[in-house]
């Protein structure tokens, strides 16, 4: 879909490019090299510039994720509770180390710093819900009540 | 008789349940209301219930939503009744977050209720100067970690004629390992910006931005309530002048909590620091005079105006007052928020409100990727800023991790600059470089192949860092490097010339041992290990063993340990 169609309350100027950028992503899921031309247009500015405020922050993505994302905190608490552990238990589980996506598009796994949800570590969020206290079972059993659900849909 | 029932759902109950037992007692309770507040800082119990009655208010701790908790909690029964500790109650003095927890978040009746817009209405009836003043007086110092006195700053501000001059508040909480920011926003979103409002009228500022970290969407939700009943209640509209409010939301960029980087992102730009001066006061957002201010250093001024400095500074200690908030988190019983006096002893915070057990902590990390170790020695330095700058730590945002006895300080420091070099923004080469080196160097260590060499590098090259990066993340960087150096240089020593790790955290430095005594030859370790390195006879190959403690886990007679890699 042409972005254009969301960006309809956001003023063209150009200090909203990143509040672009977050809506685009939040509707397609990533930032596609299409979507990033019709951006820098909607804005004004050269595709370069757009490109360079994407790959600057943690947050955009440039590739299609899966359809649950998982965020592994990586955070000061989390890491001395364990969690490296926890991505080694998500390995396991999904065949897939931070940063990529599995071939079947249902899971994607990220490191994040910090959750904000120290006191019950290890945590991870999947779509931004987050499990706290994590185990090896605990792990298991959620990613595979996702997994259930993805097949069911 | 019960009045109502209250269950936190700030995030890290939601985190722990918390959702489950709101949904559960709403269905199954009727003849009460129940809503959902924040956090009262007590994370380690989550679920949180409170059942406020006529006369006072009961706590339950652990909540599951099923029927035998419900009665329990209708009855007001004792299982599950959370009694607080009497050594935090007399530690803790409750101001800032005195209403976290307490009350419905995006209810502004229940906020004015509580006492809430009266410090905004009393400064209205000052004098901007006044107010700045007053702030000045009360000894406020910036609570986002570089501890500038918060009403210098707005005199700056105050003092430039422009048109539009700009207010930002910093809720970027970049500390990976702090949430006291967070649970404010969530918590108490009005009291924030009632800071912020008392600082436009204190200072002429036309707009205000508040810019939240993308992680917190739940704080972005409270805040973004509370503005709409701002603007729609026309409590923006200061002695006639209407303030501009926005919500920005942050895209994952550490940096971005440095001010000038802030100032760079809000105008839509690579988030880069850049040089100062001129400081954002001469030329912030679109190069109108700017003040950036911490949440919690917001959340203070309402105290501030109704008590007045003069209280206001009775708490603390010379050069720090009032109170600061830290998020404990890490190897103790008690996690959670706390609010305490400055002066207050990191031994206190640690072993009498965090509960830790005296002998079981080796230090504490404050200020996060920034700060600095303290060691358990040290546990008896006051908490306020100039204190923990001797130390070579910093107060920081309020992030407060316990280490235990168990974890390696040299992987610890590898920990921080392995975030702290992806994060830099790359325009310095020390920062850029200098920070990779450093944690080639630590990873050289914890693997086991650094020698005295490697320590002499870190020793030079840290302080070279500092000197050499424009903005408080390069200058800060090496700090975790440096002071466990100074605190736990055995541990190095250990690590290179011993090649052990002491605290047998460090994986290519420990093996698995197999007690065959003990074992009971359940197989449960064969059948568990991910990688097979666990044979049929029980005995595994240091070779694909990963080290990732599964079989430690499933044993049911603890016959497996990490012991110190033997050699050839
Ligand atoms: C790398 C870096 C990260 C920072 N992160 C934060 C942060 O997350 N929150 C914050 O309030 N201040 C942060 N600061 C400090 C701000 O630059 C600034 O000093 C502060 O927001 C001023 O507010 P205060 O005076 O109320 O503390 C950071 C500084 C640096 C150099
Ligand atoms: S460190 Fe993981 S939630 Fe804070």
């Amino acid at each position: 879909m042409p972005v254009a169609t969301y960006l309809k309350e956001i003023d063209k100027d150009s200090s909203n490019l990143i509040k672009a950028l977050q809506t685009v992503q939040k509707h397609e899921g990533f930032i596609s090299d299409e979507n990033l031309k019709e951006l820098a247009e909607y804005f004004s500015m050269p595709p370069v510039e757009v490109e360079g405020v994407v790959s600057f922050y943690a947050q955009f993505k440039r590739s299609k994720p899966g359809q649950f994302i998982i965020s592994v905190c990586d955070g000061t608490a989390c890491h001395i509770k364990g969690s490296d552990l926890v991505k080694n238990w998500i390995t396991e589980e999904t065949g897939i180390e931070s940063g990529e996506t599995d071939d079947e598009g249902v899971f994607s796994v990220e490191t994040v710093a910090c959750l904000g949800c120290c006191s019950l570590a290890p945590v991870m969020a999947v779509n931004g819900k987050v499990h706290g206290n994590l185990s090896r079972k605990k792990v298991q059993k959620t990613l595979r009540q996702y997994r259930e659900e993805a097949h069911n849909d | 008789m019960i009045k109502r029932i209250k269950v936190g759902t700030a995030s890290c109950g939601i985190a722990a349940g918390a959702d489950e037992v709101y949904d559960y007692l709403s269905k199954n309770v009727t003849d009460h209301d129940v809503v959902e507040v924040g956090c009262i800082g007590h994370c380690y119990a989550e679920p949180l219930v409170e059942v406020e009655t006529e006369d006072r208010s009961y706590f339950f701790e652990n909540v599951e939503p099923t029927e035998e908790d419900l009665k329990n909690i209708l009855d007001v029964g004792e299982e599950k009744r959370l009694t607080f500790r009497k050594e935090r109650k007399d530690k803790e003095l409750l101001k800032v977050s005195r209403l976290a927890g307490r009350i419905v978040p995006t209810s502004l009746q229940e906020y004015k209720e509580n006492g809430g817009y009266q410090a905004l209405e009393k400064a209205l009836e000052m004098d901007p100067d006044n107010v700045v003043e007053e702030v000045k007086n009360s000894g406020l110092r910036g609570r986002g970690g570089g501890g500038f006195p918060t009403g210098i700053k707005w005199g700056l501000l105050a003092a430039k004629e422009d048109e539009t001059k700009i207010l930002i508040c910093n809720a970027d909480e970049g500390d990976p390992g702090a949430f006291m920011d967070k649970s404010l926003m969530e918590c108490v979103p009005h009291q924030v910006m009632e800071g912020m409002l008392i600082a436009a009228h204190a200072t002429g500022a036309s707009e205000v931005f508040i810019y939240v970290r993308a992680e917190y969407p739940r704080a972005i939700e409270h805040l973004t309530t509370a503005i709409d009943q701002i603007i729609e209640n026309k409590i923006n509209v200061l002695n006639g002048k209407e303030i501009g409010i926005q919500v920005k939301e942050g895209a994952g960029a550490f940096v971005c909590g440095e001010e000038t980087a802030m100032i760079h992102s809000l105008e839509g730009k690579r988030g880069m620091p850049r040089f100062r001066p001129p400081y954002p006061t001469d030329d912030g957002y679109k190069g109108h005079p700017t003040v950036i201010n911490n949440v919690e250093s917001y959340a203070n001024v309402p105290v501030i105006i109704s008590e007045g400095a003069d209280e206001y500074s009775k708490v603390g200690t010379e050069g720090s007052k009032g109170t600061k908030l830290f998020a404990l988190a890490g190897d103790l019983e008690y996690t959670g928020i706390v609010e305490v006096p400055m002066g207050i002893t990191i031994g206190e915070i640690v072993y009498d409100i965090g509960g830790a057990e005296k002998g079981s902590v080796k230090a504490v990390q404050i200020g996060g990727p920034s700060g600095g170790c303290i060691p358990a020695k040290h546990f008896d330095t006051p908490v306020d800023y100039d204190s923990l700058n001797s130390l070579g730590a910093i107060m920081g945002s309020g992030g407060l991790i316990v280490i235990g006895n168990n974890r390696c300080m040299v992987e610890t420091a590898r920990y921080f600059l392995d975030f702290t070099a992806r994060e830099s923004c790359g325009k310095c080469t020390f920062c850029r470089v200098g920070n990779m080196r450093l944690l080639e160097t630590l990873e050289r260590i914890t693997k086991g192949n650094g020698t005295q060499a490697d320590i002499d590098l870190l020793e030079d090259l840290g302080p070279k860092i500092v000197d050499g990066s424009l903005c408080g993340l390069g200058q800060t960087a090496p700090n975790p490097v440096l002071s466990t150096l100074r605190f736990f240089k055995d541990e190095y020593k250990a690590h290179v010339e011993d090649k052990v790790c002491p605290a047998l955290v460090c994986n290519d430095l420990v093996e698995i041992e197999i007690d065959h005594d003990t074992c009971i030859e359940c197989m449960a370790c064969v059948k568990t290990c991910p990688v097979d390195a666990i044979s049929d006879d029980i005995e595994v190959d240091v070779d694909t063993c990963t080290r990732c403690n599964s079989c430690i886990e499933v044993c049911p007679v603890d016959a497996i340990s990490r012991i110190p890699l033997r050699g050839e």
